[in-house]
């Protein structure tokens, strides 16, 4: 069983001084859109949170999410999460393995029951009953069934555990689902992305600290404070799009002037996420700084949206050939139609009778 | 279905079928219009039929001079309509963008701000001859539920992509949803309404001119 | 056969053509017909629209010839077209359209109305709602030789007294002769002097022509009426007589609608193409003069102006060859607001002037004519056609118009050179 004291005794313990825990507070404010005043009661509140056991369950995925929170250098803002959570399972990070690792998980699950936060990244295999994905020879439904009974909300970490991901692209093999489409008791929050930005995560563990529950929502179970604007909204070319100027290559006088990337298969209009304004590694920028599209990774089905090279107005589908093949029908409908509409002018043509003088005499 | 898959919907499936009813609805008018044919003329003739044809197929742009307000009215806005409609439909880089992606090949934009006076036209003359379809006599005699409703069928894509290029209304994704999904409306309405004229119109004009032709007359 | 409704609408079905299908198709219901149709721009009865006035085939297009209307009539969704309705469209089709082809002429999508007009009167007559004053002139016609009741005793008469007054020979039955001279009836009955002057004009240009007994009479009430069965008779009688004659010519008289019933529907009535060829009085006189066969002295100084018959001009491509001639013997021509193709009908076209009962409604659309006139201030109208001639001599008549109605062919035989 693992020590709970407070996050201040940890981060004292660390020595992280108490400056840089308020400038984590107020960006974490600003991040979700708080007024600027609460960063000193978000941090008065999370000292004293007792740290929640977390258990964090990966299934069909390929630990870019992990990655992606764990790569940041120390000491990040963002490491701070670690100082947050009491993890108790996570089968990347954790030292304990083989039976240590799986009994630390039942333990938590059984020390916590109700109050745990259960953390997934990966789609789910559900296909012939989700042998494609085991772990210690269970399979991920089983073990995320189980898990969900007794969590007090889920977090469903990265495109694929919020929205299928890679793993449910077609012709999704494995019968891959999201956690939402799994678990209908409880409450779930998507942060979605591939991988999603790791002050996000932080964002919003902060947030269920702070306030003992769950940030506001969107239609598809994120939080509305990272994904309630368009990249588009937010984007830096934006003007350019307004004035109809767009890259056409990569390399051309429009993309070295910084144009709008829309023809180049950008999907920022379509694609609710926080790149824009929080940035990626640090605050370093984000991807269409760096000169490519957004590939629209954080909304669903991205992966079947078509090329990320091809505009947003393009079809997803081939029209020409359905437009040949249409016009070969319409043309066959035409001779035989018109055959039977000919035949119709001729029978009414043979039975012609001739009109005579006498049916005009009065 | 998520909004995504909606989406997805419409420029996949949805737009193949919609086009796929429009293809083949208006192959089958004009070859069925084409194969209904003509008896042919046994008078001797004084002049030829293709070339006055062809001619007539352009010149009828040009209507007759002596027209009266309502008539004058009618061709300066019908005008307006139909040049602003195909200026946005043709030139606008976001759909030259997808005419690119269907067709292989694509042309050079305007930029938008002509595109935005060419919409505002268009929507303020097609709302113009939508109220003289009303009031006109002439025209309130010879329409009827077919012309309000191909007016609408018209109106609606320019409408929502006039929304959607200055992000009026429900969020881009949802915009693009309705804006492709009013197309796809249009599309399919064209081979069973007197949307089929933009085609017909050109079959019509050949015979008209046609005839004059063969009589020698320079209509 | 007797006329009925299900008759009228097989014999409309049948006309439904390649043509009638894609205007009836094109239709945008901008209404721009109106403004060329004499007879709304005089009333502003929107009743009047050109494309209005075929309604009832417009239906019967949609429920017989379109996908979608042939559903909805399975499915008894469609109104059909009754006999109360051709009832009612009778006035439409018949007293409200001159068959002009002014409205043929305006439509953006290119719809030829009066080519349907033509096709609907088909279907009407069948359906028995035809006047009966053009069905009386076709039973006239068939039945003794002419709308007016005129035999060939009465032309005889005429020529009889031309002979007299020109001291030539004006030949009848002449096997051989170059060119076949037809007449109409108005001709003969109110401006009989058309016989002096071709035979004087013939005479001088050395042409080879010949009256028929028994074809001498070119209007067509039948086309009128919209009756191909009977017009192929009455054409079939013209045609008759000069393969009997062996012409290479016949001559189609200063009459719009026997130019053309006889030049563009005669071959398709009778269903094969004629052994000769014709011509407009006009067109004649205008080769000949091309040819410096007809050579004139004199001009008329008369302030005077040209009107189109729409026959002649519009549907029959006799445009310049008018003016031509009015031009050498005319030094004061002035063409009225819109001529030529373009000119507006004089009202009476297309059998309206022989319905009684469209007579009042006629003189409201001659306030169109009228005011081309008043436009440019003549004191002569030449034209050449008699029925147009008849015409707009009522018209000036009831709007107390002080010009004078010539035949341009007579003017021209007025100014014939003397022989040297
Ligand atoms: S680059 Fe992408 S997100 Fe930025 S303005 Fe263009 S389309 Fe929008
Ligand atoms: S810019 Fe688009 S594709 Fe890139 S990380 Fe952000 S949401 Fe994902
Ligand atoms: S042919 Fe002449 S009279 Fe008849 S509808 Fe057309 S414009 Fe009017
Ligand atoms: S002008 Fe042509 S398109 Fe317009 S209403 Fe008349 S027939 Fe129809």
């Amino acid at each position: 069983m693992k020590d709970h004291d407070t996050l201040e005794h940890r981060l004292t313990q660390q020595g992280i001084s108490r400056r840089s825990f308020l400038k984590f507070c107020t960006a974490m404010a600003s991040l979700m859109a708080l007024p600027p005043g609460t960063a000193p009661a978000i941090a008065a509140a999370l000292a004293q949170a007792k740290r929640p056991s977390v258990i964090w369950l990966s299934f069909q995925e390929c630990t870019g999410c992990t990655e992606s929170l764990t790569r940041s250098h120390s000491p990040t803002l963002e490491s701070l999460i670690f100082d947050m959570i009491s993890l108790d399972y996570h089968h990347t990070l954790q030292a304990a393995s083989g039976f240590a690792a799986e009994k630390s998980r039942e333990d938590a699950m059984k020390d916590f029951y109700g109050k745990y936060l259960l953390l997934v990244d990966g789609s789910i295999p559900t296909k012939d009953n989700g042998i494609y994905s085991t772990i210690a020879g269970r399979t991920n439904l089983d073990l995320l069934q189980e898990a969900a009974k007794g969590a007090a909300a889920i977090v469903a970490v990265g495109s694929c555990a919020a929205f299928g991901g890679l793993p449910m692209a077609k012709p999704n093999p494995t019968g891959a689902a999201p956690v939402s489409d799994l678990i209908k008791d409880k409450p779930i929050i998507n942060i979605s992305g591939c991988p999603p930005i790791p002050s996000v995560i932080t964002g919003v563990l902060a947030h269920y600290l702070t306030f003992g529950e769950l940030p506001a929502l969107d239609e598809l179970g994120r939080p509305k404070a990272f994904y309630g604007e368009t990249i588009h909204d937010r984007c830096y070319r934006r003007p350019f799009y307004d004035q109809g100027k767009f890259a056409k290559t990569f390399d051309d006088e429009g993309a070295r002037n910084g144009w709008c990337l829309y023809e180049l298969g950008c999907k920022g209009p379509t694609t609710h996420n926080a790149c824009a304004t929080t940035k990626w590694n640090g605050g370093a920028g984000f991807p269409i700084e760096a000169g490519h599209g957004c590939l629209g990774c954080s909304e669903p089905n991205f992966w079947d949206a078509g090329s990320f090279y091809t505009p947003l107005a393009a079809p997803t589908s081939n029209i020409g050939a359905i437009a040949g093949a249409a016009a070969l029908a319409g043309a066959a409908a035409a001779v035989a139609l018109s055959a039977a509409d000919r035949a119709k002018k001729k029978s009414l043509q043979q039975t012609h009778e001739k009109l005579t003088v006498k049916d005009i005499s009065n | 279905m998520n909004p995504q898959e909606l989406l997805l919907w419409v420029r996949g499936t949805g737009l193949q079928l919609a086009t796929a009813v429009c293809v083949l609805g208006m192959t089958y008018r004009l070859l069925h219009l084409a194969l209904l044919g003509r008896k042919k003329n046994l008078a001797e003739a004084r002049g030829s039929e293709w070339g006055p044809g062809l001619r007539t197929m352009w010149r009828r742009s040009f209507v007759l001079p002596e027209l009266s307000a309502r008539g004058k009215f009618t061709v300066v806005a019908g005008y307006t309509f139909h040049f602003g409609f195909f200026i946005t439909l043709l030139f606008l880089s976001q759909h030259i963008a997808m005419l690119r992606a269907v067709l292989g090949f694509g042309w050079p934009a305007l930029p938008h701000s002509a595109i935005e006076i060419a919409a505002i036209l268009t929507l303020a003359a097609m709302i113009a001859l939508l109220v003289h379809r009303y009031m006109d006599p002439v025209k309130r005699m010879l329409s009827g539920f077919e012309d309000y409703l191909t007016w609408l069928l018209t109106f609606l894509p320019l409408l929502s992509g006039f929304m959607l290029l200055h992000g009026i209304g429900p969020a881009y994704t949802q915009m693009l949803t309705l804006h492709l999904l009013s197309v796809e409306l249009l599309l399919i309405a064209i081979p069973f309404t007197k949307l089929a004229h933009m085609l017909t119109t050109f079959s019509a004009r050949w015979y008209n001119g046609a005839f004059a032709g063969y009589k020698g007359v320079k209509a | 056969m007797t006329t009925s409704l299900q008759g009228g609408i097989n014999r409309m079905m049948e006309q439904i053509d390649g043509p009638i299908a894609t205007f009836f198709s094109s239709c945008v219901h901008c209404g721009l017909c109106a403004d060329a149709c004499l007879f709304y721009t005089e009333t502003q009865n929107p009743k009047y629209t050109p494309i209005h006035k075929l309604e009832p085939m417009r239906r019967l297009w949609q429920q017989e010839f379109t996908f979608w209307g042939k559903l909805m009539s399975r499915l008894g969704l469609s109104k059909p077209v009754t006999d109360a309705e051709l009832a009612a469209w009778e006035p439409l089709v018949y007293d409200s359209c001159t068959m002009c082809g002014r409205c043929s002429l305006a439509c953006p999508v290119g719809n030829d109305i009066v080519y349907m007009v033509r096709k609907m009167r088909e279907g009407m007559v069948v359906s028995g709602h035809a006047p009966d004053d053009i069905k009386g002139a076709t039973q006239r016609a068939i039945e003794l030789g002419g709308p007016m009741g005129i035999t060939f005793a009465t032309l005889q008469a005429h020529i009889k007294h031309a002979e007299k007054e020109t001291g030539l020979t004006i030949p009848v039955d002449q096997i051989g002769a170059d060119y076949m001279m037809v007449l109409s009836s108005a001709e003969i009955a109110d401006f009989s002097e058309i016989i002096p002057a071709v035979t004087r004009i013939f005479d001088h240009a050395k042409v080879s022509w010949t009256f028929a007994s028994d074809g001498f009479e070119g209007t067509n009430s039948g086309m009128q009426l919209g009756s191909s069965d009977l017009a192929a008779e009455l054409v079939g009688r013209l045609v008759k007589a000069a393969e009997r004659l062996k012409v290479k010519y016949v001559i189609s008289p200063e009459c719009g609608h026997a130019y053309t019933a006889l030049r563009w529907e005669g071959p398709n009535l009778i269903g094969r193409p004629y052994p000769f060829k014709v011509v407009h009085i006009i067109e004649l006189l205008d080769e000949l003069r091309a040819a410096g066969r007809l050579r004139t002295e004199g001009m008329d100084d008369t302030r005077l102006t040209f009107h189109d018959p729409c026959q002649m001009v519009r549907r029959g491509g006799v445009v310049e060859q008018p003016r031509k001639l009015l031009k050498q013997v005319a030094s004061n021509f002035v063409e009225m607001p819109n001529p030529g193709v373009q000119n507006w009908c004089c009202g009476g076209g297309g059998g309206v002037s022989a319905i009684e009962r469209a007579e009042p409604l006629r003189q409201v659309a001659f306030k169109r004519k009228k005011s081309q006139l008043d436009a440019i201030n003549v004191n002569t109208i030449v034209t050449s056609c008699s029925n147009c001639r008849n015409v707009l001599q009522d018209g000036l008549e009831h709007y107390h118009m002080p010009q004078q109605v010539v035949g341009l062919t007579e003017l021209i035989a007025e100014h014939l050179a003397e022989k040297k």
